[in-house]
């Protein structure tokens, strides 16, 4: 198991969110998007353009930048 | 009695606005709300005797200050009380939903849970208890499929019964969230103070003030900071107290701390039997199926373009007919009126005023109507949010934000909006600054205002073309405004970016209803511009355009040359019929150069000879600032009185391209100066509203026409010298 920051994950790997370090509006948006600690994603795919990243969450898809990716810390596997 | 008002809430895609048009049908009214430019929806309902107004609240994530949907949502809420609010909710998504729904609960508004889309929850491998949903969270819910209709009706009657006090609403003084020992400690001690104090208590249940605070909701500390600012002071200290105390013991914020807490909740109740899969939950369904082609790398941005260019096919090949009978139903008109009045200002006035400036307008009735009917699909199934995710990385380039793309859709990225709504649609955008820049560069594309123009001269100038015309010109709308927003953002209004986490939600057929009702509003929108403002100065024009009239000498020496032509030539012959047109069409040009309007045309001459316009166009761009559907109707009227011969009445376009003032390359000229110069007064007034000042509005019509008039000069000038 290791922490990285959820810009650097794979299309199609899977992990869990260990900490969400952001206050302020956008810590609130991504918050109210489900983004919390404790919750499982899995890489969906990025854009054309390689950002934004689209990922899976409880069985939906959300979307964010990579500049925002970078607040989100996930615990993946090797 | 006053009528009941049930309120419409939950998060955007949860099926808000199907539940609402099934209920409301097209007894609806759209308006704003007061202060802020969010639209207000509201609605009849009527069954068996119960009736409601319904209000459609703007469908919001979460109650905290995000953004002006969400503070709108909660102002609705704790202001209007509704009798009864019905939360639509997610089946395939219930984590995420019942997030809102917990700080419903708090709110303590009679609440009516309706589970929407149980079906797409089955066919997922989801079965949800119902009953048990509805014990642990203390409100009655409610299972529907808002797009069939089904449970809608024991909803509706339950909402009914509640209303009229049949049933009484949940107790929600049970209901607390715990927040962690810390935050509920600090809670129960501010909770005591506001409650001493009587703070806010006809609109929020005091716990929830507490919280809003710990939260740092800078709306709501605002609000009691102006009821009590000595109390306010106070709270604000506990609150900071936790939030040092949770920063230094755990390293996290009040408000992520609360967030966690509300997950935790609804998972607590959750894993209690209520939620079975029978599949992996996050298996593959076909919309993501979908997507893997839609959103691909290589194949996406190719289908994105196909699809922003068939709809320009299917528009125009589909709406030639009914353009065609429009016109000839107005053709028709204007001979019948004047075939039955005598000649004079009246005859003059309806046929040149009212019939030719209405006409004009409504003649695109039928393309306007197509163009938002292919919006509509592109926005009801889901699919322009997956062209904001593809665009987000070039519009950030300009300083913008993904959603941008919508004001930009919708002001005429697919030619044919509008920029009213598009300056409406920046409301999405938090950061002032990207909305500014938004807001600012949004008229430069082609609203369906402009599309008239744009068809009737391309039309006139370039008909071999027109679909690659229109395309191109639409691909210039969007490079102009970008560079601007750029511009902007480099210049008066810099500073970061916005959050963009936004959701993707499934693709989904659009209900014929749903398309219906969204084409229809947005075409009766034109349509009542045209009955109404472009009527009233299609005749205030017509009488620019034709007082003060000659002068008694001008009029004498033109009965002397028709006196001359009498008795040169056997009267009725084709040489006299010909002369005396020529006279006649001499004396109605001199008559509107003469006019108000033409001595300011002229009078304009002296700068816009630069970009090749005279005078008749100046006065066709002065109205095009009143509203840009104006630029053909004053074009017509003013080139319908200088010619009577019923031979050459072809449409105006022929007109204009036989004219020796209009070549091609005045035609360019002159398209890109009004696609791009002043947006019209509408959108001004909107601009200025959604910007909060007139300064604002100012600049874009001085930035603007600064800027469309340099292009359109370098345009003529340099196509001049090449020989054009």
């Amino acid at each position: 198991m290791k922490k990285i920051s959820l810009r650097h994950m794979a299309k199609n790997q899977h992990g869990t969110i260990t900490a969400v370090k952001v206050a302020g509006d956008l810590g609130r948006r991504i918050r109210d998007m489900g983004l919390i600690k404790g919750t499982e994603i899995t890489i969906q795919g990025r854009a054309p353009l390689n950002d934004p990243v689209a990922l899976r969450i409880r069985g939906n898809t959300l979307t964010l930048r990579n500049n925002e990716a970078d607040y989100i810390e996930v615990e993946v596997d090797e | 009695m006053s009528k009941i008002t049930l309120a419409l809430t939950g998060n955007p895609n949860a099926g808000k606005t199907t539940l609402f048009n099934a209920l409301t049908g097209a007894r609806q009214h759209v308006g704003n709300y007061p202060g802020v430019t969010v639209e207000r929806k509201e609605g009849a309902y009527e069954k068996d005797g119960f009736e409601a107004v319904i209000v459609d609240l703007p469908g919001t994530y979460s109650l905290t200050a995000y953004s002006e949907e969400e503070v709108v949502a909660r102002n609705f809420l704790a202001n209007e009380k509704p009798a009864v609010v019905i939360n639509i909710v997610d089946a395939a998504n219930l984590e995420r939903n019942l997030y809102l729904t917990c700080q419903l609960l708090e709110l303590k508004i009679p609440l009516i849970v309706a589970l929407n889309m149980v079906d797409v929850a089955k066919d997922r491998g989801m079965d949800i208890d119902v009953e048990k949903l509805s014990l642990f969270l203390g409100v009655p819910v409610f299972p529907i499929v808002a797009r069939s209709g089904r449970g809608v009706d024991d909803l509706m009657l339950a909402a009914g019964d509640m209303a009229a006090g049949r049933i009484a609403p949940p107790d929600m003084g049970k209901l607390k969230i715990s927040y962690g020992d810390d935050i509920d400690q600090t809670l129960l001690s501010m909770t005591d103070m506001i409650r001493e104090r009587n703070l806010l208590d006809k609109k929020y249940p005091s716990r929830w003030i507490a919280v809003k605070i710990v939260e740092n909701d800078e709306i709501l500390i605002q609000e009691v900071r102006a009821a009590d600012s000595d109390l306010a002071d106070r709270l604000l200290q506990e609150a900071e107290k936790v939030a040092d105390h949770l920063l230094k013991t755990f390293d996290t914020y009040p408000e992520a701390l609360i967030a966690d807490h509300r997950y935790g909740f609804i998972k607590g109740i959750l894993k209690r039997g209520i939620i079975t899969h029978h599949y992996d939950e996050n298996r593959l369904y076909t919309s993501d199926h979908i997507d893997k082609v839609l959103t691909n790398r290589f194949a996406g941005p190719l289908i994105m373009l196909a699809v922003l260019f068939s709809i320009y096919q299917i528009t125009f090949s589909l709406s030639a007919l009914p353009v065609t009978g429009v016109e000839t139903v107005f053709n028709w008109l204007a001979a019948a009126v004047d075939g039955l009045l005598a000649d004079g200002p009246l005859k003059s006035m309806l046929i040149s005023g009212v019939i030719n400036g209405v006409g004009g307008v409504l003649g695109f009735v039928p393309l306007i109507m197509l163009m938002f009917f292919c919006i509509a699909i592109l926005e009801d199934s889901g699919y322009l949010a997956r062209v904001a995710f593809m665009m987000d990385r070039i519009f950030r380039v300009f300083g913008l934000h993904g959603s941008s793309v919508m004001a930009f859709i919708v002001s005429g990225g697919i030619a044919g909006g509008c920029a009213v709504p598009g300056v409406m649609a920046t409301r999405t955008l938090r950061s002032p600054k990207e909305r500014m820049a938004t807001l600012l560069t949004v008229p430069f594309m082609n609203c369906g205002a402009k599309l008239p123009i744009l068809a009737l001269l391309i039309g006139a100038f370039f008909a071999r073309h027109k679909a690659l015309y229109m395309f191109a010109f639409t691909i210039l709308s969007w490079i102009i405004a970008l560079v601007a927003a750029k511009v902007l953002r480099m210049t008066v209004l810099r500073g970061t970016p916005t959050p963009f986490v936004m959701e993707l939600p499934p693709y989904r057929f659009p209900t014929f209803k749903g398309l219906m009702i969204h084409t229809w509003e947005r075409s009766w929108q034109y349509i009542k511009k045209a009955g109404t403002v472009i009527l009233m100065i299609s005749i205030i024009l017509w009488a620019m355009m034709t007082y003060p009239g000659l002068n008694p000498e001008q009029k004498a020496s033109f009965m002397k040359e028709r006196a001359r032509v009498a008795a040169l030539y056997e009267p009725g012959s084709k040489v006299s019929e010909k002369r005396l047109l020529a006279i006649d069409n001499r004396e109605k040009a001199l008559t509107l150069q003469n006019s108000i309007a033409g001595k300011i045309g002229v009078a304009m001459e002296k700068v816009t000879w630069l970009s090749g316009f005279e005078w008749r166009t100046n006065i066709a761009l002065l109205g095009g600032f009143a509203a840009k559907e104006v630029v053909v109707s004053t074009l017509g009227t003013a080139y319908s009185m200088g010619e009577t011969d019923p031979e050459a009445s072809g449409s105006l376009g022929v007109r204009l391209a036989r004219d020796p003032a209009w070549s091609p390359l005045v035609a360019l000229s002159a398209l890109l100066f009004m696609m791009f110069y002043a947006p019209c007064f509408v959108t001004v007034v909107c601009i200025a509203r959604e910007s909060g000042s007139w300064n604002w509005a100012l600049f874009s019509v001085l930035y603007s026409t600064t800027f469309a008039f340099i292009l359109s000069t370098v345009v003529f000038q340099v196509g001049r010298l090449l020989g054009f």
